[in-house]
């Protein structure tokens, strides 16, 4: 059974569950069975936030993440949180310049400039989330590329489309992230191997 | 935009509410906004004039209440969606709709309470309350949905048990599936049953009495029609002392509904001819015993599950059914015991039922934690 769980986690106002919502719409674009789910508190903005998606072939029951295959921390403190619960062999990506205090776990990391590259792209660093889906969908291959560009151009305002476009192709183009843990155990994380090809 | 076409859609649960609402006819809208039933709202201000309807802010959950009872009389579907300190708030009023017949949607997308309690997590402590929120003698329909694809199709059916038994009807979800996104398959939309609430004929006088749901004119009509929450006769005249006159309507009233919990009441069952233990769950909890059916299996332990889709009627004979097979009975909720209750009812003395309860955080009961309780159930350590 094929499933690739993924979870994005950050600040409120970061757009962790944006990201994640576009992730799940490539995906049903792809044809597998989504689960997006979210947590947020109760502030606009500033405290945690982190966005799940469930990827898998066959239907879906309990709809939270316990142990995930991906993990897209985007502050420090949701790092703290968040990585115990990142499977051994896992794929690890973190920002450069808001996580600062990386720990030693078992499972491929990756340091992203995603905050960096958007606000020297586009002036702003809140397309750093579409910066990671395009890192994160050239590490792992989830979805076909046109499902997450038509994702995007389906989630996001009109008049907001080509920046985020800009972002998600910057992100997909990024050669500077740096391998900065290898995982040498049974398992390493290698692209999208529990999802079978289209 | 009109009404959506046939399709798979990645929608939220929130915003599969409002289309479906849209599909089945609904074109009047009134809310206050709330986490986390905001969206149903935000969703509906904006596709609700795309197709000629109205979508109206209220001041608040009283006057949001009262602006639904006031459009389903002149006419339209009508619907309004809340969390829990607003649906507090609208009972008094679902009590008038329910005593003046006035077909209407409310959506209790459930949080933490009691009070504001934690308002973006997730519980389902409303059971109780949507059953005997209002004052007096009240039969509720309560539906409750696990997923984004049955906050699609219950919506409809929401709408369409209120027009057919000229009632309010309850869609109780909950914090988890109202905000997650899920694949949703729209069928063919003349593939969907749509129920309109029956129109007088010319001439008739009696919209409160005489059948068991009486025709419901609209204001304007041309139908002298007088709406009290008062205890009125079949014609609408207020009868505020008369014994036979309440018995009479109130008996028919609750009647309407009890009589027909055959065909409102809605399940979906796994193993209740023969299983070693028995679930019975509903709402976002439910969906941890599709994954636990499975690991039990492999511990040799086969699991049976009543997922109630219908809250209220309570699905007495079916979970009845479950206990005689079982034995033994868990009910995981998301509050301090409401449904465990129920099922103790409804299993009398065949089943030995044992309540499981988490609140706090939103956090859900994992497939993890219901394995743990079945295997101490089945080795009879609880």
């Amino acid at each position: 059974m094929g499933r690739t769980e993924i979870r994005i986690c950050g600040l409120g106002g970061q757009g962790v569950v944006l990201a994640g919502q576009i992730l799940g719409r490539a995906a049903v674009y792809d044809g597998w069975n989504v689960v997006q789910t979210q947590s947020y508190g109760a502030e606009a903005r500033g405290t945690t936030a982190k966005s799940e998606v469930i990827i898998s072939e066959s239907p879906i029951g309990f709809p939270m993440i316990r142990k995930c295959d991906i993990l897209v921390v985007m502050s420090q403190e949701a790092l703290d949180v968040n990585v115990k619960d990142l499977k051994r062999g896992g794929l690890l990506l973190i920002d450069e310049g808001i996580v600062k205090d990386v720990p030693k776990v078992n499972a491929k990391v990756y340091v992203v400039p995603a905050t960096k590259t958007a606000e020297e792209t586009l002036g702003e660093r809140l397309y750093a989330n579409m910066v990671f889906l395009g890192v994160l969908n050239k590490l792992a291959n989830l979805v076909r590329d046109e499902s997450m560009e038509k994702a995007i151009a389906d989630t996001v305002p009109k008049n907001a489309v080509a920046s985020n476009l800009l972002a998600y192709r910057k992100g997909r183009m990024l050669e500077t992230f740096t391998l900065l843990h290898e995982f040498f155990g049974s398992r390493s994380y290698v692209g999208n191997e529990h999802l079978s090809p289209l | 935009m009109g009404i959506v076409k046939s399709g798979v859609y990645f929608w939220q649960g929130n915003e599969a509410c409002a289309e479906a609402a849209i599909v089945v006819g609904c074109r009047f809208f009134a809310g206050y906004p709330i986490t986390p039933a905001s969206e149903i709202a935000e969703h509906l201000a904006w596709r609700l004039p795309q197709v000629g309807g109205i979508a109206i802010q209220m001041e608040d959950e009283i006057a949001s209440i009262g602006a639904v009872i006031g459009a389903s009389w002149a006419g339209a579907k009508a619907m309004t969606a809340t969390s829990g300190p607003g649906f507090s708030l609208m009972q008094e009023s679902i009590g008038y709709a329910f005593m003046t017949e006035t077909p209407c949607v409310i959506v209790n997308v459930q949080r933490a309470g009691p009070s504001t309690g934690q308002a973006t997590k997730c519980a389902q402590g409303d059971v109780m309350q949507s059953r005997w929120g209002t004052h007096g003698d009240y039969s509720a329909i309560v539906l409750s949905p696990n997923s984004v694809q049955e906050m699609f199709t219950l919506t409809i059916r929401a709408f369409n048990l209120a027009e057919k038994y000229r009632t309010p009807v309850v869609l109780l979800s909950d914090e988890v599936v109202a905000h997650m996104r899920e694949k949703v398959v729209v069928p063919p939309i003349e593939t969907l049953e749509m129920v309109n609430r029956k129109k007088p004929k010319p001439g008739d006088k009696a919209f409160f009495g005489l059948e068991e749901v009486p025709p419901m004119p609209a204001v304007g009509e041309g139908f002298n029609v007088a709406v009290t929450g008062s205890t009125h006769d079949e014609y609408g005249i207020r009868f505020t002392a008369d014994p036979l006159v309440h018995r009479r309507l109130v008996e028919r009233l609750n009647g309407k509904i009890q009589n027909h919990a055959d065909e409102i009441v809605d399940v979906e069952c796994c193993n209740i001819e023969g299983c070693d233990v028995g679930i019975v769950a509903f709402g976002c909890t439910s969906r941890a015993v599709y994954d636990v059916v499975e690991e039990a299996k492999a511990n040799g332990i086969t699991v049976g599950y009543v997922r109630l889709k219908t809250l209220w009627p309570f699905p007495d004979e079916i979970v009845r059914k479950l206990a005689e097979a079982a034995g033994k009975i868990i009910v995981p909720e998301m509050n301090l015991r409401q449904v465990y209750y129920e099922v103790k009812r409804a299993a009398g003395d065949v089943a030995k039922v044992v309540p499981f309860n988490k609140i706090g955080g939103g956090e859900l009961i994992t497939p993890e934690e219901l394995l743990k309780k079945i295997l101490e159930v089945v080795r009879g350590r609880d």
